[in-house]
């Protein structure tokens, strides 16, 4: 029973995702716009640009990540979806589950197999692609989640995009830290394996705690 | 002794006698505070190495203690809030959060003034504390925009709630991320004073400043949740009967 239901949200998910590719293409966009907008600003020189690229890829993919938050309970809201999953009964915590989980795939997974391109533009080559990737793969789920939690708290508020950065993007320092922390050391021919254990580790807080505190704030967003 | 502590939080109840206790509370806080502040800038013997200048621990200190336990209290009446739906302590969460982030401002504050003597620069990036200091003002700034978005005071106070829980958990991750990151970015010219083990005739008094600084934080705490009540319970009965005197 609860194995279905978390199923048919995460289809649900997944199939609402493809049949709007274009918005999906969003976030991937910005991303990518902004990774052009560095060295534009910064003059193409390149040294500069490599040391920098870690925390410029790290940045800009928050920042895009961070961007895809904002729609993401609004049309359940209008729907009425989220009210149906507050008075069905089943556990608002699994429902959640299986959406941010959902979630953080549709949102990353572009992401992440774009940071390799991104990164070979600011000349970032050879074991630190790889660290990135796996760094990357580990943080973006995380973000996803925290910001999810933003979204939730900040729902049906007018004006609440700066919010949610606000409120949000303190909570984003650790990934950002160890993410961009991991491709520095790899870059520099250091071990990188500390900081990626540290990711695995705060992603699998994210995944017990975020569901909790999103079905919290969608719980009290309908009282 | 429930009982009490249930009557305690019925808003009417906790007007009586936080009202009752505030002078006295006051007045010892304002005593405690000459005398601690005594203690610290005439009677305590200069530091071997910084002087004078390192007086201004009297105040940088306990700021900085009570920016962290502003905040843990906030979380505890958050969960408070969410599990039993209290109201003293929805408001609570507010007010902590006003003081809190005052709290992180005077420790930021004293903090670079007392780098600029001592590291020569305000702000230095190598410095863990100082960095951890300032993500917890913003932080603060969250909870209290997110309360201040909110029209319903009370539905602000649940949503404020469960922002301030995952703050909490976030703060000792945020510390430690910070001090990793701190070890790897430091470089050679960053000058750190070895801590020798703080002889007791300045240890005591700054204990004493942070037990004030309790007591303060305590009855300012008690003298806004008790304002803030009556401005929520503005059209019910006592509340009436406290206005007409």
């Amino acid at each position: 029973m609860m194995g279905r239901i978390f199923a048919a949200v995460f289809r649900r998910e997944v199939r609402l995702a493809w049949r709007r590719r274009g918005q999906l293409l969003q976030p991937l966009m910005f991303y990518a716009l902004v990774m052009l907008l560095f060295p534009l600003g910064a003059g193409a020189d390149l040294t500069l640009l490599g040391q920098a690229a870690p925390s410029l890829l790290w940045v800009a993919a928050l920042l895009a990540v961070l961007l895809a938050q904002g729609p993401l309970f609004s049309a359940d809201l209008e729907e009425g979806g989220i009210e149906l999953w507050v008075t069905s009964g089943v556990s608002l915590s699994w429902l959640a589950l299986a959406k941010l989980i959902a979630h953080a795939m549709i949102v990353s997974l572009p992401l992440i197999l774009i940071s390799p391109i991104l990164a070979g533009w600011l000349g970032v080559s050879g074991e630190a692609l790889g660290v990135l990737v796996i760094s990357m793969a580990l943080g973006m789920p995380v973000l996803c989640w925290v910001g999810a939690l933003g979204a939730a708290l900040t729902l049906g508020l007018p004006r609440g995009g700066i919010l949610l950065a606000l409120i949000v993007l303190p909570l984003y320092i650790p990934v950002l830290m160890f993410g961009a922390g991991a491709v520095h050391a790899a870059m520099e021919g250091r071990p990188a394996g500390g900081a990626l254990v540290l990711l695995a580790g705060l992603l699998c807080l994210g995944a017990s705690l975020a569901p909790l505190a999103t079905a919290a704030a969608l719980r009290i967003s309908q009282e | 002794m429930f009982h009490r502590y249930a009557a305690l939080s019925s808003p009417r109840h906790f007007y009586a006698v936080a009202g009752a206790w505030l002078p006295w509370l006051s007045v010892l806080t304002v005593l405690g505070f000459a005398a601690g502040l005594y203690w610290g800038l005439v009677v305590a013997p200069p530091d071997y190495q910084q002087g004078e200048a390192y007086r201004i621990i009297y105040v940088h200190v306990p700021s900085a203690w009570l920016s962290l336990m502003a905040y843990t209290v906030m979380a505890g009446a958050g969960l408070v809030a969410l599990v039993w739906h209290v109201k003293l302590a929805e408001i609570a969460v507010y007010e902590c959060a006003v003081l809190g982030a005052w709290f992180t401002a005077l420790a930021l504050a004293t903090g670079m003034l007392w780098g600029k003597p001592m590291w020569g620069t305000w702000w230095q990036w190598g410095d863990a504390r100082l960095l951890s200091e300032l993500i917890l003002l913003f932080l603060y700034i969250g909870v209290l925009g997110l309360h201040n978005a909110i029209a319903d005071p009370r539905k602000a106070a649940r949503v404020a709630s469960v922002l301030a829980l995952a703050g909490i958990v976030n703060i000792p991750i945020i510390h430690y991320s910070v001090e990793w990151w701190n070890t790897l970015h430091q470089g050679a010219t960053v000058t750190r004073f070895d801590k020798p083990a703080a002889h007791s005739s300045m240890l005591w008094p700054l204990l004493f400043m942070g037990g004030m600084f309790i007591l303060y934080f305590s009855t300012v705490l008690l003298a806004r949740i008790r304002v803030r009540v009556l401005e929520q319970e503005a059209d019910r009965q006592w509340a009436e009967e406290v206005r007409n005197g």
